[in-house]
């Protein structure tokens, strides 16, 4: 099993090494560290989602909300900056995380209590969470000079040469990369998305489980959601718009199986760099960024039939197992 | 998610107490509420040719809504629908470009259509992937592609006859569409009701291993299926074309997800198994009157879309939570 995630999450690797190689023989500025910084601070709100993401999808459920609970947060952390301009950046960095941690539970409770599929459940908060946005604002944009200095320079404060964005999402790669691999909790989220059924009688809950993990996708939407808004000085409805979709591409390319139970943190990285170098590099090599869509959707089906292959059991078929998809 | 244990009364209730108390009649009555409160809010709704214009909001939809509902019962699903709409939509403005007449633009419309819902449905049966992923992938590289092919760009000039198909009137108030919708109602009511295909679907999304033991040829069903709502798709896209007259690559964006709206509402377990056309039916009015009564009220669309997520998530979770409080 061990092998099979190293082999993959490699596999992945050597792609992204070929596309930055291929880049770089007609356009070496691209592969100089400072763009490749650029490249990875670009892609970090997508790190972020994709890690909460993955997790979520491990056990079984998926989050659709996460693009209108980052509009939302972001919305909601712009309003309070500006009836409070002075409020410290730590200050707002908790509102952030702790209401889209709420947006999360509320997710995740509906999943847990009511036994709602997630899917419905994501589908129905999404569309709830970006209307709500238009009921706060009436469809007015909070402008860049309605945001206080501070609130919009923090995610670009340069710390040791990386602003502080990339920061979050390399912070959040190693907190819950241990979290996954050395916690009872990580071992759950594994347990109950593996095997439910194993998982029940192990004594693990397998819906208060699914609600952290959805709480973990929420409250980092919520974060994003505040460094997003700042990076761009805007917030408005339509913020991230479509993004939950890029953020499940990215866990699939990473190698997360959306049956559940199998997929890792660097992975789900190595998926958003992917993603990320590809919509950086378009633009450089010349092609129109409308090819980009086309190309994730290439690349995500390339990656679950890869996947598929992977996961396929090797010993001698008994039984034709009759699986199918929720 | 926790399995549910499934216990068999000993005693059916009576054909009139199922009937009364199934989702469809309760469905019915939010409707029917629905329009009172509608025709009470507005004086412009009780008006034939206002209530002919407010069946465009849910007649495309619909259409795919159908096939998509067959899909969800065999327990797939199937995302690209909005992007297959918009691929064949590009296609035959392409092919409006060319010089190619109506007839020839209608079959390219459901050619592009059928020929998406083939890739989708050799991906899931003849690969084993899981649909879900699958569709989410078709529907970047398929809008991708029109997007490709667009860029900025519009295509217009679709001959004048073309848009009979969405503008046209076949008698009075009854738009061509609505007839159009009417028939593939019935069409797909006695597939999924009344024939061993219809069956077989219900078979594959409550019991796959039994579906697959009893004979039934799981991987041939779901490729209809998922032909069968690219085919939808197609329907859908000419119907569109032909009303908006003119193509852009963002054309139905997120059509997808109402459409699995729709199906959910009208009483379809989206875990597979369960569920009816007459169902989807009921829903596609709801989703339509709540939209076109909120419309008259100046509601703008975003507040409707909360109205529509909230809908959802109430009609799923009141009978759950029913239950719960009875015992």
């Amino acid at each position: 099993m061990k092998r099979i995630f190293a082999s993959r999450e490699l596999l992945l690797l050597v792609a992204i090494a070929l596309v930055l190689g291929i880049i770089s023989s007609r356009f070496p500025a691209f592969i100089t560290l400072s763009n490749l910084a650029a490249v990875f601070n670009d892609t970090s709100p997508l790190i972020l989602l994709a890690i909460g993401q993955m997790i979520v999808i491990l056990t079984k459920c998926i989050d659709l909300s996460v693009a209108a609970n980052l509009a939302l947060t972001g919305m909601v952390v712009s309003l309070i900056n500006i009836s409070a301009p002075g409020l410290p950046i730590i200050v707002t960095l908790a509102v952030a995380t702790g209401f889209g941690a709420c947006l999360g539970m509320f997710n995740g409770i509906l999943v847990w209590k009511l036994d709602i599929p997630p899917i419905v459940v994501t589908l129905g908060t999404m569309t709830i969470f970006r209307g709500t946005i238009f009921l706060l604002t009436e469809g007015k944009w909070v402008n860049s000079h309605e945001m206080s200095d501070t609130f919009k320079a923090f995610p670009r404060t340069e710390l040791l040469g990386l602003p502080v964005l990339s920061w979050f999402a390399i912070a959040a790669v190693i907190l819950f990369t241990i979290v996954m691999t050395r916690t009872t909790l990580g071992r759950a989220f594994y347990a109950a998305g593996g095997n439910p059924h194993a998982a029940t009688y192990a004594g693990i809950n397998v819906g208060r489980t699914q609600f952290w993990a959805f709480t973990i996708s929420g409250a980092l939407a919520g974060l994003t959601g505040y460094l997003w808004v700042s990076r761009f000085a805007v917030a408005y409805v339509d913020v991230a718009g479509g993004f939950e979709l890029t953020v499940v591409a990215a866990c699939v390319i990473g190698g997360v199986s959306i049956m559940g139970g199998i997929g890792s943190v660097p992975g789900a990285l190595l998926g958003a760099l992917f993603l990320g170098i590809i919509a950086n590099a378009l633009p450089v090599v010349n092609i129109s960024p409308f090819w980009q869509m086309a190309i994730s959707g290439g690349a995500i089906i390339i990656a679950v039939v890869l996947n598929a292959q992977a996961n396929r059991t090797k010993g001698r078929v008994i039984l034709k197992r009759a699986e199918h998809a929720t | 998610m926790t399995t549910t244990t499934r216990s068999i009364p000993d005693r059916l209730r009576s054909p009139l107490e199922r009937n009364l108390k199934s989702w469809e009649s309760l469905l019915m009555l939010v409707a029917i509420g629905i329009f009172i409160a509608n025709s009470f809010a507005s004086p412009y709704f009780l008006n034939a040719w206002n209530l002919s214009d407010a069946t465009f909001n849910f007649t495309e939809k619909a259409m795919i809504a159908f096939a998509m509902a067959l899909l969800i019962i065999s327990g797939e699903i199937d995302l690209s629908v909005a992007a297959i709409i918009a691929l064949a939509s590009t296609a035959m403005g392409a092919a409006v470009q060319a010089g190619v007449g109506t007839e020839g633009l209608v079959l390219i419309g459901l050619a592009v259509g059928l020929a998406c819902g083939a890739v989708n449905g050799f991906l899931v049966t003849g690969l084993g992937l899981p649909s879900i992923v699958v569709t989410i992938g078709t529907m970047s590289l398929f809008r991708g592609i029109s997007f490709i092919v667009l860029g900025d760009q519009v295509y217009k000039g679709y001959p004048a006859d073309f848009a009979f198909f969405g503008q046209g009137y076949v008698w009075w108030v009854i738009s061509f569409e609505f007839v159009l919708f009417a028939i593939i109602a019935v069409i797909y009511a006695v597939i999924l009701h009344m024939t061993n295909f219809g069956r077989a679907v219900y078979a594959i999304g409550n019991n796959a291993t039994g579906a697959l033991f009893s004979g039934i040829r799981m991987g041939r069903v779901k490729f209809t299926l998922f032909l069968l709502t690219g085919l939808m798709s197609g329907v859908a896209a000419v119907c569109l074309t032909s009303r908006l007259g003119s193509t852009r690559p963002s054309i139905a964006f997120g059509w997808e997800l109402e459409i699995v709206t729709m199906v959910v509402l009208g009483g379809v377990n989206i875990l597979g198994g369960s569920g009816s056309i007459p169902g989807v039916v009921i829903a596609a009015f709801v989703m339509g009157l709540v939209t076109f009564g909120l419309g008259l009220l100046n509601v703008p669309g975003i507040v409707m879309s909360i109205v529509i997520g909230a809908l959802l998530i109430t009609v799923i979770a009141l009978p759950r939570l029913w239950s719960m409080w009875r015992g």
